[in-house]
Parts: C-alpha cells; structure tokens; sequence
C-alpha cells in the first residue's frame, strides 16, 4: 500500500498548485454531482464558468462579479489575518451583519438630511458594529478560555434574528407599506453607496477592498504585528518567547476581522442590497472562509480566489435560473472546493510513496 | 559455558552476534552502510558515534524494528533475520530502549506482564522479580505504581523485563542519561554481574569516560560507516572522541577572571506548574555576580523547563522575585527582560527557541528585534535584521547556505550554534541556556561552551541549565542542583566531588533502595 511520508521542506510546488488543482477536482466531481441531477455536467460548468464572463450579456455579469468579489475580498482579508495567527473567526457573517446594522441605523437616522458627513459617519458606525460582534468572541476566549470557533459561529444565528427584529420593527420603512425592511438608502444620496464608475459594480467596498489588500501585504511583510500574527500561527510558543502576548493578538486579530466584515456589511446595505431586510445577508461571511484558504492567506492569492468564487456565486445564478440547478448544489459545489483545497494540501508536506517491501509486523 | 572469559584482542571461537556488511538508507541518507562488529559472550561492547551516526539504525535492526536492506547478521552462527521485536526476544535478544515505555498507572508487575511473550501468573511473577532484582542489585518492588518511581527506578523496571527473560545479548541505549552517578555505579554493578554470567551486552553511549570504564571493546561509527574497532581502555576520551567526530577537539579553555557585582539576584521564586505534566517551583533563590557561570544540573523534569520560562519572562512572577541590577523584574514579559538585558535560550530549538519554517533572518529578528534595533516605527528593517543573520552565521560557524533558509533545514548542532549565537551576539548582561548542548555533536558543543565561557569573560553572567554533568564541571564557577522544582544552594564548582553532586542532585531520590518518595518502602507485605 502507498504510504504517505513527511517531507524534509514543504513542497513550493503544491504549496502554490493546490488551488488549481482544487479548482479543477471540483469541476469534475462538481460535473458528476450536476449530472447525478440529470443535468448536462458539460453545460453546468461552462454555465458557471464562462457565461458570467464571455456570453451575451457578459457586460452585466461582469460587474455583478465585481459586486460579489468585493466583499469577499473585503472579508477574507480581515479573516486571512487572524487564521495565520491561528485565532478562528468563523462568525464574520455575523460581524457583517451587525455592520450593516449600525452603518445602516446611524444613515437611517440622519434621513432626509443630506451633507457628505452622513456617509463617513456610516462607514465608521459600519466597522464598529463589526467589531463590536467580533470582540463577544474575543473576550470570552481571554477571560474564560471559551472556543472562539463556536461562540462566534453562534453569534451569527444571535446577529441574524437581530436582523429579522430591526427589518420588522424598529428601522421598518415607515413609508414601506408594511413590508419588512428598511428606507431603501440606495435612493438616499446622503448615504448611498452607487456604483463608482457607472455599471462596474466597483462602489466604496471595492476601493476598500483594494486598499485593505495593500495594508493587508504591507503589514505581513514589513509590520512588525504581522510578523507576529505569522509567527504566533506557526510556532506559538517560539511566538511566546519573542514577547507576543497571545491576549492582545486575540484582540487585535478578532477586532480587525470584524471591522472588515462590520464595513463589508456597511457597503452591501448601502449599495447593491440597498436596504436591510430579514435577507439581507446571503451567506459572504461563510464564503469568505474559502476564500481566505483558496488565496492561501495571502493578500493577492485572496484576490484571485474572490474573483473566482464571486465568479462562481454569479455563474450558480444562472446556472439555477437556466438549467434549474437547485441553490443547494451550488453552496455544495463551493464547499467541494474547500474540501478538496483542504485535502489536497496533505502533499505540501507530504509526498506518497509506493509502500513496496515496508510491511510492519504485529 | 563456553565463552566465559572476556576476551580482549583476537576472537577464536564464534562469536554470540556478528554482523556483517549491514546496509540501511532512508530517503535522503544512507544510516549504515556496511557496518560490521562482532561481539562474543561476556563482552561488554560500546557502540560509539555522534548523533545520526547510525547507531539507533544498528540496533534497531539487530532488535528487529527495522529490517536491512543488505548484510546479513548470525547469532551462534546461524542466520539471524528477526522480523519483529518479539523474534528478537525469542531468539534471545533484550532491549532497554532510551525512552522507556512504561504504563504510569499500572504497577511494576503489570508493567513487566505487559512487555513479555507469555508472562507467568501474577503471584509467580512477583515472586521473580523479587528473586531477579534482589539477584542484580536492582531493588524494586512489584506491586509499586510505576508513576511513584523516580527516573533510575523505572529504567530498573525495563531491565528487570529484560532479564527475566534470560537474554544472551542485552542491548542498552544511553542508559544513565537520566541516572544520578549513584544510580549509574549500581546500574554498573548490575552489569558486571551479567557480563560475569555470560550475557553480552551492546551498550549505547555518548559519555566517553563510562565507555572506558566498562567496555571491553568499541565500535566506532562515522556517517554510517565503521570508522574504527578498538579496545577502548588503550585510549583516552579525547582520542574516541576524535574518532567518532574525526577531527581535533580543542578543549574550552577560560581566562582567569574576577566576578564583578551582583547583577541578577532570584529569591522566593515560586511557580505553580503550568500543566498536569509540569513541574512547580518552589522558592528558588540564587544570586549571579558579574562574569560568573552557574551551572544548574538536574534529571529532566525537575523543574528545568519552568525555571527557564520564570527567568525569561515567559511565566511571569511577583515584581520582587526577580531583580536585574537592583531593578524589579519579576512581573515583565520577554521582550521588557531582553531591552533591560536578560536574555535566554530554551531547551527546545524547533518551535520554542526557533520558528521551524520561518528563515534564519525571520529567527534572528525573534528575539533581535529590539536590542539590535530592528524595528522602526513599527517597520521591520529586514536587511539590518539579514545582517544580523549573517554576523550569527559567520561568528558561531553555522553551516548554511544562507540566511533565507527555514531554521528546520538546518541540523540540530548547527541551529543549537545560531540560537546560542543570537544571544550571545547581543551581549547580553545575564544569558540563561537551557542544555545549551543536547543532541549536539562534539565539535558544535565545544565551540558552544566556548562561547559561552568568552561571554562570561568578557564580564556577562550566565546560567547553564544542563543534564550533563561532565558540561556543567567543565564551564560552571558555581553548582547547584535542581530537584523537583527545589533548587539547593549553589556552591563553588571547584573541588565538588562526584558523590557530593550526585547527592546534591539525588535529593530524596537517595538512588540505593527503593525509597523513591519515602511512600512504598514500607509496602512490603
């Protein structure tokens, strides 16, 4: 039997191919997966791959992958940071939540009154929802030891129902004939979000992802906090002996996390979602996970693979509307790639050798 | 019985075990490459060499846990090929491994039940232990908690296994590595005994001196191969040692010098242990002049690992308990202690004392940062802390292709020597090292010891925490012993005697009878 052995280096090889290679197993277990479904494996993949990009209204998806890329990207870039330290924000669907909330709430709350403070004020109000979600997590996991993993997963369910309360109750639209949801503050200009350049989908979330990419690489490689978080992730306790205090790493990471996917949230409500309303989040958060592992942590890998899964996201769309694929098979089809990312990644630091004459005896 | 005189020289008749042109390569290294050595009844044989000279491979195919590639091996001059360690041992062939593997839980007798091919019933059992321990010197009693036992008192449980079982050749790896020099003197006599008997005994070991003493003869192994076969009694430490590093060994040499003022002053150091397996500190008190070398010797898991962190800033303690030059430190973390010129080296060099995939330039800035003034405004200056890098490598020698290698490329000497050189380059006031030469070659831990005496020299003070007792004797002013998380007063080096450090060490392991923690002498029934 083949058996795996640790190699002396990791391999640069599939440290950088995996990601490809993910992406190529999970179009063909993606394909087998649609054809299970009685669809045409061939024509799912294309649809989720190349129509977004090259069919006839191409010009259109391509700018609501720039919608879905941003924050994304936004996200993971915050979440990149605490998984290299090894602290596990997997609430950021939370955080961007409770984001759009308060961004939402403090522009809601200047309505009708225009002045270019309104929109600042949101963007700050936005990153603190977010923090302030992150840090229940945080705090918990310094005083009483608790599993940030599941307190913040949890959170998402707590931000969640606190969506549906303020979409029913306090910010309902008052003109909204009683729908659920709030002012639209896309038609607000005070506080709108639109489109930077007309039909790209490229708003505030998109300058802010680029920017926080940059920041993101700069403060990997010169700061000395990102030596930190680097060095926290793969040797804590050497971490430990150069002085880190693990509690403030805790802290800085969690906050960080949050505030992006706090002002990821800012960004959606003010822009493409437009309002908030008990669906107003569609699940970036989660998605962002893979996009942090598929960019393999780094800042311009994270780029890449925001760009692919938001391609994915716009491409499942059409998929569902055109071949009827069900929504389901499409978050299945993202975490295959997840999985497979994961699973691939054994032959970074392990190479398979053919086990020949090695048999142990009992 | 045939074979009963040890013989010294030539061997006429067949010998118990030889073995021939055996070869083994792993992936990347060829750990022997046919290594031959013959060993007859009654003879004591060492087999010598640096780390991954390819001893552990010997042994472990003579034991049967690892099959050669090529050679083959005769036992009473028939064709010997275990497949599996109980092979071995019917074949008549025992082992005490350097880890031992024992139940905590469990008691003496169940533990050796455990390890046998077909153990007899319980009262029988206990009744031989008895009858073989008191036989060998070896008290222990059956029906103790493994876990009571102190270090030498387990390694007795492992060979009273072994010898229940009558064994013709009994294989001993670095025996008295955790043994107290009382612990190691009976261990001897049980050996003699069992040479007197008959029994061969391959013994693994780094400690030249205890080669000399015991062995009858020695093989010496170099990268792999057999290097030279010779009686080791006709030759002096030095020139083994030469044999096994093949080179000249200059030993460290230190300049006459004066201590200077107090500069690190510990009392009332307690520490809880960190975790179930941790070890407590209760109220150390040492106080470290200027230029002195103390030397802190201790069995492993006495208290070694936690003493460190205490001192570093690791684990942080009241303000008091620790003062740098008059200075109150007890409550700062690492990076404050290293500003103020206290400055440390774990035992552990992967993952504590070094960051195993970060380059040799990412390890230098760990703890470089800030006395060597690295940082700016929160920016890494990366090519001072590459310089950095570079001086470490070419003042301690680490051999290298570069500073943009991962530190878990490097062998353990040469990343002992960039890690012992990262602090030694920042001139510290106070360096404390723990074991600053485990599992490191003869020529690295010379020029460690070295460096660490030019430092002391040049007038910093320094703590050597060490299981090596022939290290600490070398480079030590001063001596004190660590025993569980007890630190007796430290006393001048010179003129100690062997029994005085092995009594210091021992504590309540007195070492002679079974007394290990006062409870269960009585426990007879």
């Amino acid at each position: 039997m083949p058996i795996l052995e640790k190699r002396p280096v990791p391999s640069r090889f599939w440290a950088r191919g995996t990601p490809v290679l993910a992406v190529l197993m999970t179009m063909i277990a993606g394909g087998a997966l649609f054809a299970l479904l009685g669809k045409d494996p061939v024509e799912a993949i294309r649809t989720i791959f190349w129509d977004p990009l090259f069919s006839e209204f191409g010009f259109y998806y391509r700018s609501q992958i720039l919608v879905k890329a941003g924050p994304l990207i936004l996200i993971a870039i915050g979440l990149s940071l605490g998984f290299r330290a090894g602290i596990w924000n997997i609430g950021a669907e939370g955080q961007y939540i409770m984001g759009a909330i308060l961004g939402g709430a403090v522009g809601l709350a200047f309505y009708p009154a225009e002045g270019w403070h309104v929109f600042p004020l949101m963007i700050v109000a936005g990153a603190l929802g977010g923090v302030l979600w992150a840090m229940i997590p945080a705090l918990l996991r310094i005083r009483f030891g608790t599993n940030e993993i599941l307190v913040s997963l949890m959170l998402v369910y707590v931000a969640e129902n606190i969506l549906r309360s303020v979409s029913f109750g306090i910010l309902k639209n008052p003109q909204g004939f009683g729908f659920p949801g709030s002012r639209n503050l896309s038609e607000y200009p005070a506080a709108a979000n639109p489109d930077l350049i007309e039909g790209t989908g490229f708003h505030w979330g998109g300058v802010a992802a680029v920017l926080m990419v940059l920041l993101a690489w700069g403060l990997l490689s010169r700061h000395m906090l990102g030596y930190q978080i680097r060095l926290s992730g793969q040797a804590p306790r050497a971490a430990h002996f150069g002085g880190v205090n693990p509690d403030r790493l805790v802290l800085v990471c969690m906050g960080i996390s949050g505030a992006l996917a706090g002002l990821a949230g800012l960004f959606e409500v003010a822009g493409p979602a437009g309002q908030l309303s008990p669906d107003f989040n569609v699940g970036y958060g989660f998605t962002a996970i893979i996009v942090a592992f598929l960019g393999r942590l780094h800042p311009l890998g994270i780029v890449l693979a925001g760009l692919l899964l938001g391609l994915t996201e716009v491409g499942g769309a059409i998929a569902q509307q055109n071949l009827g694929l069900p929504a389901a098979s499409i978050k299945a089809f993202q975490g295959m790639l997840l999985f497979f990312l994961l699973a691939m990644d054994v032959f970074t630091d392990y190479r398979l050798r053919p086990g020949g004459s090695r048999k142990e005896a009992a | 019985m045939k074979g009963m005189v040890t013989m010294q020289g030539q061997v006429t008749e067949a010998p118990l075990l030889a073995v021939e042109e055996l070869s083994k390569a792993y992936p990347g290294v060829v750990a022997n490459d046919g290594v031959f050595f013959s060993i007859a009844r009654g003879e004591v044989h060492a087999l010598l060499g640096e780390n991954g000279a390819g001893k552990s491979t010997l042994v472990k195919m003579i034991y049967g846990l690892v099959h050669p590639d090529g050679g083959r091996m005769l036992l009473d001059g028939v064709p010997y090929a275990p497949q599996s360690p109980s092979d071995a041992r019917r074949a008549g062939v025992a082992m005490v491994f350097q880890h031992f593997s024992l139940f905590e839980a469990l008691n003496v007798a169940e533990n050796i039940a455990l390890g046998m091919e077909d153990p007899p019933p319980r009262g029988a059992l206990s009744q031989r232990i008895r009858e073989v321990s008191a036989a060998y010197g070896l008290p222990l009693d059956p029906e103790r908690i493994v876990g009571e036992l102190s270090a030498g008192e387990r390694q007795r449980v492992e060979i009273v296994r072994c010898l229940l079982q009558d064994p013709k050749l009994l294989i001993m790896d670095e025996p008295t590595s955790v043994l107290t020099p009382q612990e190691v003197e009976i261990l001897f006599t049980t050996l003699r005994k069992l040479r007197h008997e008959g029994t061969a005994i391959l013994y693994i070991s780094h400690k030249l001196d205890e080669i000399i003493e015991l062995c009858d003869s020695a093989t010496i192994l170099r990268h792999g191969k057999v290097v030279a076969t010779c009686n080791p009694r006709e030759h002096s430490a030095r020139e083994l040692a030469e044999m096994m590093v093949g080179e000249i060994l200059i030993p460290p040499r230190r300049a006459r010098r004066t201590f200077g003022e107090v500069v690190l002053e510990v009392g009332g150091l307690s520490l809880p242990a960190a975790t179930q397996f941790g070890t407590a500190l209760h109220d150390i008190r040492l106080v470290l002049r200027a230029g002195e070398v103390l030397g802190i010797g201790g069995v492993a898991g006495n208290g070694q690992d936690e003493l460190l962190a205490a001192l570093s800033g690791e684990r942080t303690t009241a303000p008091g308990t620790i003062r740098l030059g008059g200075r109150e430190i007890g409550a700062l973390g690492p990076a404050a202690r290293r500003a103020l010129g206290l400055l440390a080296a774990p035992e552990e060099r992967l993952g504590h004392a070094a960051a195993p995939d970060m380059s040799l330039t990412e390890n230098a800035f760990l703890t470089g940062a800030v006395r060597e003034r690295l940082v700016r405004h929160g920016l890494i200056d990366w090519s001072r802390s590459r310089d950095f890098a570079c001086r470490i490598i070419e003042g301690f020698d680490v051999r290298t292709p570069g500073p943009e290698v991962p530190a878990r490329a490097l062998s353990g000497g040469n990343l002992q020597k960039f890690v012992i050189g990262r602090e030694v380059m920042q001139h510290p006031e106070v360096l404390v090292v723990n074991q600053p030469t485990w599992g490191v070659d003869a020529a690295a831990a010379g020029a460690i010891r070295q460096a660490i005496l030019d430092l002391a020299g040049a007038g910093a003070a320094v703590i050597v925490i060490s299981q090596d007792l022939d290290e600490l004797m070398e480079i030590s002013d001063s001596f004190a012993a660590l025993n569980e998380g007890h630190l007796s007063t430290p006393r001048p080096a010179e003129g100690l005697s062997v029994e005085e450090i092995g009594l210091m060490l021992g504590g309540v392991h007195g070492g002679t009878t079974a007394g290990g923690t006062g409870e269960g002498a009585h426990a007879d029934p």
